[in-house]
């Protein structure tokens, strides 16, 4: 099980961006964080998987602990080691390296050369479509073709946590149901623990068992996703936005900003 | 009248020392594309190798199959602690700071390689015989063709390790986008290292071949010079490219010194390459194999 004990995050030193989050991510569930642009949910993410660091940023208060071990503080590659990859907003593929090159990369840490080709093999069963394309460069696959193999990529270390970073960025929704169906798939049948982090959150959160939504660096909601999609404030804010997805009125922005302040 | 004699000798130099091109800029090559620092000192780092194998055989009486493995290992090691000491701190810094840098490096070294093993230049002579290789009709200068050969196995190697090998998919994960790399559990620290050691063993070999044929002193720097109109004409983060530039390279400038010189009285063997350098990079930036950013349509 993976926990955030209200850790804060500054980049630079000075730019406070995550004040005091605590979330848990059980085994074998999918847990869901939801908010808007610039909520501070990649950067959760980059804080878990060590890569904060790399863009000097730090997490100054708090711990993460993942199977009961302080993990924060770790270089990124013995977080992999250690059973948690995220995977990245905007699927980002080696695009100059074809498919296969692609998943070898992914199977860094694993040891011994079977053990990538098993990688390989359970990646091809859950994406066929990867197999057909294993040679072409990754650069040229479609926008669906490229998540799959973003996450694709990601089971190769044979995590116990994955951490999708807006799967459904950019994707057509039947392609979002298939990706979302897959994931579901992989949590049952290989029993791996997923975080998701999505905008859109009707769909994450018909997927997920549990949910958090943050808000400007602060987690202003927590619950089963049954009971958050219930909630009238996730219905108004999360719901109903992506429902119309249309602007909000004058008037929806003003109870907006004053439902948000009693939130927070 | 042409004459096809002459001109068939003229290229089959012209790719004997092409190879031996290729070889010193895929060093150049393989730092830059795992790194995105560029490297301009790897002339420097061929002189210095030529001096540490001279300096083996001359000053400490070593054998010559002990003297190369020293190079080699010396300049590895060299490599590493470059890369340790004066560019990892530079990480993260504009690409200037590591250009200034290795122009800094590459200043000292050739200002001190002298205070150390001597400023006259020194022979390093083959153990191999001295007549040419007859092949046909051509004859060819022994030191060319074992350069050649030297280069053209090392570029066969490496291009096997970085096409098949797991580091090789690694390095080049790095190459792409060193974020993502790290965050699939690849060091990609320990990459960076990696690829200065192996452009330390690209240069103990370009010592070694270079120095046979021009002798070894500062000058010997200068074949670094030629690295550029190779890698451009190339692309600068190509394998391939490395070795058709460098081919392009020695072929131009041995027609050059065979047709031009004689013209004008000499002196455009020299600058030929550099023209085709500045024709490339007016029609095609990134080079005959080099990357473009891939757009989908
Ligand atoms: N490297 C950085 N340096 C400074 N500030 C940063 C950095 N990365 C992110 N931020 C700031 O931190 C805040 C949270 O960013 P983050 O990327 O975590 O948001 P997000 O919830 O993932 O948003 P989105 O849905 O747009 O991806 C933003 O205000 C952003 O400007
Ligand atoms: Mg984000």
């Amino acid at each position: 099980m993976l926990a955030l004990n209200n850790i804060e995050v500054v980049y630079d030193g000075v730019i406070l961006v995550l004040k005091g989050v605590s979330i848990e991510v059980p085994d074998g569930r999918i847990t869901t964080l939801l908010g808007g642009n610039g909520a501070g949910k990649t950067t959760t993410l980059k804080a878990i998987s060590g890569i904060l660091r790399a863009e000097r940023g730090e997490v100054c208060k708090g711990s993460i602990q993942f199977d009961g071990e302080r993990i924060d503080g770790l270089a990124p590659h013995d977080i992999v080691k250690r059973g948690i990859v995220q995977v990245f907003e905007g699927r980002r593929v080696f695009e100059h390296l074809t498919v296969e090159e692609n998943l070898v990369a992914g199977g860094h840490s694993v040891v011994d050369l079977r053990g990538v080709r098993q990688g390989i093999d359970l990646v091809y069963t859950y994406f066929p479509v990867l197999k057909e394309r294993r040679s072409q460069q990754s650069g040229y696959l479609s926008g669906g073709e490229q998540q799959m193999l973003a996450i694709g990529r990601g089971l190769m270390s044979r995590p116990k946590l994955v951490m999708l970073d807006e799967p459904s960025l950019g994707l057509a929704p039947m392609l979002t149901e298939e990706i979302f169906r897959i994931v579901r798939q992989l949590v049952e049948k290989e029993r791996i623990a997923v975080l998701l982090v999505e905008q859109n959150a009707a769909l994450a959160l018909e997927l997920a068992d549990h949910g958090y939504v943050i808000e400007t660096g602060r987690i202003v909601l927590e619950g089963s996703a049954a009971s958050l999609a219930q909630n009238s404030d996730v219905k108004e804010f999360y719901l109903g936005l992506n429902e119309v997805g249309s602007r909000k009125s004058y008037r929806d922005t003003k109870r907006y900003r004053r439902r948000k302040r009693w939130l927070s | 009248m042409f004459d096809w004699g002459f001109t068939l000798a003229l290229v089959t130099n012209g790719v004997l020392i092409g190879l031996m091109y290729s070889l010193i800029a895929l060093g150049f090559v393989l730092v830059y594309k795992a790194t995105d620092a560029i490297n301009f000192a790897q002339g420097e780092f061929v002189m210095l190798a030529g001096f540490i194998i001279t300096g083996m055989l001359l000053l400490a009486g070593a054998p010559f199959w002990l003297s190369v493995p020293v190079a080699v290992l010396g300049m590895v090691a060299f490599g590493f602690g470059l890369e340790r000491v004066v560019l990892r701190p530079l990480i993260g810094r504009p690409i200037i700071a590591v250009i200034m840098a290795t122009i800094g490096l590459a200043t000292v070294l050739r200002g001190a390689a002298p205070l150390f093993f001597g400023a006259e230049t020194q022979a390093l002579p083959l153990p191999i015989p001295d007549e040419p290789i007859v092949l046909g009709p051509f004859s060819l200068p022994p030191g060319q063709v074992v350069g050649a050969l030297l280069s053209l196995g090392f570029l066969a190697a490496f291009s096997w390790f970085f096409l098949k090998s797991r580091m090789g998919v690694a390095m080049r994960a790095v190459a792409d986008n060193q974020q993502v790399a790290m965050a699939m559990g690849i060091n990609v620290e320990r990459y960076f290292a990696i690829a200065w050691g192996m452009a330390g063993i690209v240069a103990a070999l370009g010592g070694l071949a270079w120095g046979a044929l021009l002798g070894v002193d500062v000058h010997l720097a200068l074949v670094g010079l030629k690295v550029f109109p190779v890698v451009i004409l190339g692309g600068l983060d190509s394998v391939l490219g490395a070795i058709v530039g460098g081919l392009i390279v020695g072929i131009v400038e041995n027609l050059a010194a065979g047709y031009l010189d004689p013209l004008v009285g000499g002196g455009t063997k020299d600058f030929a390459p550099y023209v085709l350098m500045i024709l490339m990079l007016m029609i095609r930036p990134y080079g005959i194999f080099g990357k473009r950013r891939i757009e989908r349509v």
